[in-house]
């Protein structure tokens, strides 16, 4: 931050009342935040099944981590999902947003529907959705003659997958078109008319004006949508259990589901603490590449 | 938000017509599993056919036994009430507590070190997803008697500080220093210029931490999933998770009650919509 410590006055009282305003916030905030990490780090390094007496076995959890299909498998699924949420939900809401931004009828009202999935709970809107899988979509594939549609998607470990997509999708395209949405309207209409007299339009004018304005609010629900997707846990509860046969097991769900009452108290205790070096990395590097770009007016 | 027409007056009148057409279609994905949820709950067992019309189309009547039912079930009464103690106390806490850290942290980050390094500390508090930290704190808070209502909501409390502390410590560059140099002048002492001068100064930002803290809270799963776990409390979504296999097969009792852990949320919302978009959009843009 180039910070150097020259800047370091000396105290005065009102520093010293604003350190002791500051001290229990800090106690709190390690006690039940960092503290849990370190000793998540601890049990990481143990055979604690949870309950009992244990062991310390050194590394052995992690190198483990790395053999383990389970959890190999859990982090296969929480990519590919986050990666096909993020791409089809950016997709999507950047479409949306530049048609709610243009002079339309009932505009307000279109935003307002289109945000309502935003402010439902994730476990019950899974519910819902799980019975349109189970129910609605193979009726409708029987009175078409649609043959995928007439299996329930949840039910093969091939579709489940896309179905947990779909419902993810389908709150989380509320949020990022909004964030486009306030991201369009700070384009400055000079930008247009310029564009204009310089015979820019369409798809050209999007690329080439629209787009490298907005990129700050692109990168925001890269990184928002990218991270809430990494630790999907509520639409896996409430639509598949991490089934059918494992397919859609996150590592949220891994670490809830094995850690808790599974008996693996110690080796998902390691599984957590590698799960936040990823996020770890994965945020330092979105910031570094995307941060780097963008436009300012 | 005075600004208009940005790209409606390029595009013309007739291609916004056509994009309003598909919009309006579009939004039916949003009303469609609404709609279903509705009809659902209203219908009688008997009614749900094997078809797609078994689901969607109008009860024969529109009795709300289904609805009296499923409250029983639930302890829909019981469930809603500590949904909103959890959610109130939380947003409170969050709003006097992160506004004054937010305050202590960001007024003096400039001046001496261990502000800002205290500032980066708990920001970085960010990065870490609760699933992380789930299994030591159920260790944690059972230890310390706090596997209960309390212990969730200062869970959530020291969750949400990250976030609202960068929140609060940057809209503080908005609130001139002289305020509290006059304040000082005429002999206030720090707490009392705090809760004097700043504090009302701050309120467009306790609307966006009232609106994020709230929406999270009340949503949440998770954290009272596995801090409350063997007691019988529980949260209106975690009544849903934890009375499925009551609901059996009966889907019109289980979407009555679906219906019912929706419903205010939904009356939050459209009674509060410019203030819950603006909070979104401010929390995730600043």
């Amino acid at each position: 931050m180039g910070n150097s410590g020259k800047r370091d006055k000396a105290w005065t009282k009102n520093d010293k009342i604003f350190l002791g305003m500051l001290i229990p916030v800090l106690i709190l905030f390690f006690l039940f935040n960092t503290l849990p990490l370190l000793k998540g780090f601890y049990y990481g390094l143990t055979n604690y099944r949870g309950y009992g007496d244990y062991d310390f076995v050194g590394l052995r959890n992690f190198a483990d981590l790395f053999t383990d299909l389970r959890v190999g498998k859990s982090y296969l699924f929480t990519f590919k999902y986050a990666v096909v949420m993020t791409i089809a939900v950016n997709v999507i809401s950047l479409i949306l947003a530049l048609g709610l931004n243009r002079e339309i009828k009932g505009k307000s009202t279109l935003r307002g529907i289109y945000f309502v999935p935003n402010i439902l709970g994730g476990l019950v809107v899974g519910y819902i959705f799980s019975f349109v899988f189970t129910y609605i979509l193979p009726a409708v594939g029987e009175a078409t003659g649609i043959g995928f549609l007439q299996n329930s998607m949840l039910a093969s470990p091939k579709t489940a997958w896309i179905a947990i997509v779909i419902v993810g999708a389908w709150q989380g395209i509320a949020m990022n078109t909004i964030i486009y949405i306030s991201g369009l309207q700070t384009v400055p209409e000079e930008v247009y008319e310029a564009g204009m007299i310089d015979g820019v339009s369409g798809w050209k004018k999007f690329w080439t004006l629209t787009f490298p304005l907005i990129l700050p609010f692109f990168t925001i629900n890269l990184v928002l949508c990218m991270k809430n997707a990494l630790m999907v846990f509520d639409q896996i509860m409430s639509l598949t259990k991490g089934g059918p046969s494992q397919s859609t097991e996150s590592i949220s769900y891994l670490i809830y589901n094995n850690g808790m009452s599974g008996g693996q108290f110690g080796f998902q205790s390691a599984n957590a603490f590698v799960f936040f070096l990823v996020i770890v990395i994965i945020s330092f590097l979105q910031m570094k590449f995307l941060g780097g770009k963008e436009e300012q007016l | 938000m005075g600004k208009k027409n940005r790209e409606g007056a390029v595009g013309g009148k007739a291609v916004n017509n056509v994009i309003n057409v598909l919009l309006a279609l579009g939004c039916l994905t949003i009303l469609f599993p609404l709609y279903m949820t509705i009809i659902i709950a209203f219908k009688k067992p008997s009614e749900m056919t094997n078809d797609v019309a078994g689901a969607l189309a109008f009860p024969s009547s529109w009795s709300f036994d289904n609805f009296i039912e499923a409250m029983k079930v639930t302890d829909f009464w019981r469930s809603l009430g500590n949904s909103l103690l959890l959610t109130g106390v939380t947003v409170i806490i969050c709003i006097l507590l992160h506004s004054l850290a937010g305050y202590v942290i960001g007024r003096k980050m400039a001046r001496h070190k261990i502000f800002k390094a205290s500032y980066f500390y708990i920001v970085s508090g960010m990065f870490v997803p609760f699933a992380v930290l789930m299994m030591p704190l159920v260790k944690q808070t059972s230890q310390l008697g706090l596997a209960n209502r309390a212990g969730v909501i200062l869970l959530y409390v020291v969750f949400f500080m990250p976030m609202n502390i960068l929140l609060y410590a940057g809209y503080l560059k908005n609130i001139p220093i002289a305020l509290e140099e006059a304040a000082c002048v005429d002999g206030a002492n720090v707490w009392q210029t705090y809760w004097k001068i700043i504090f009302p100064n701050m309120k467009p930002m306790h609307a966006t931490v009232a609106v994020l803290t709230a929406m999270s809270t009340w949503n949440d799963v998770m954290t009272p999933l596995v801090i409350m776990s063997g007691t019988d409390v529980n949260t209106l979504p975690l009544a849903q998770l934890n009375f499925q296999s009551q609901f059996g097969t009966n889907y019109n009792l289980a979407f009555a009650s679906y219906l019912l852990a929706l419903l205010p949320i939904l009356i939050f919302y459209i009674v509060c919509q410019k203030q819950i978009i603006n909070g979104v959009v401010n929390g995730a843009v600043k």
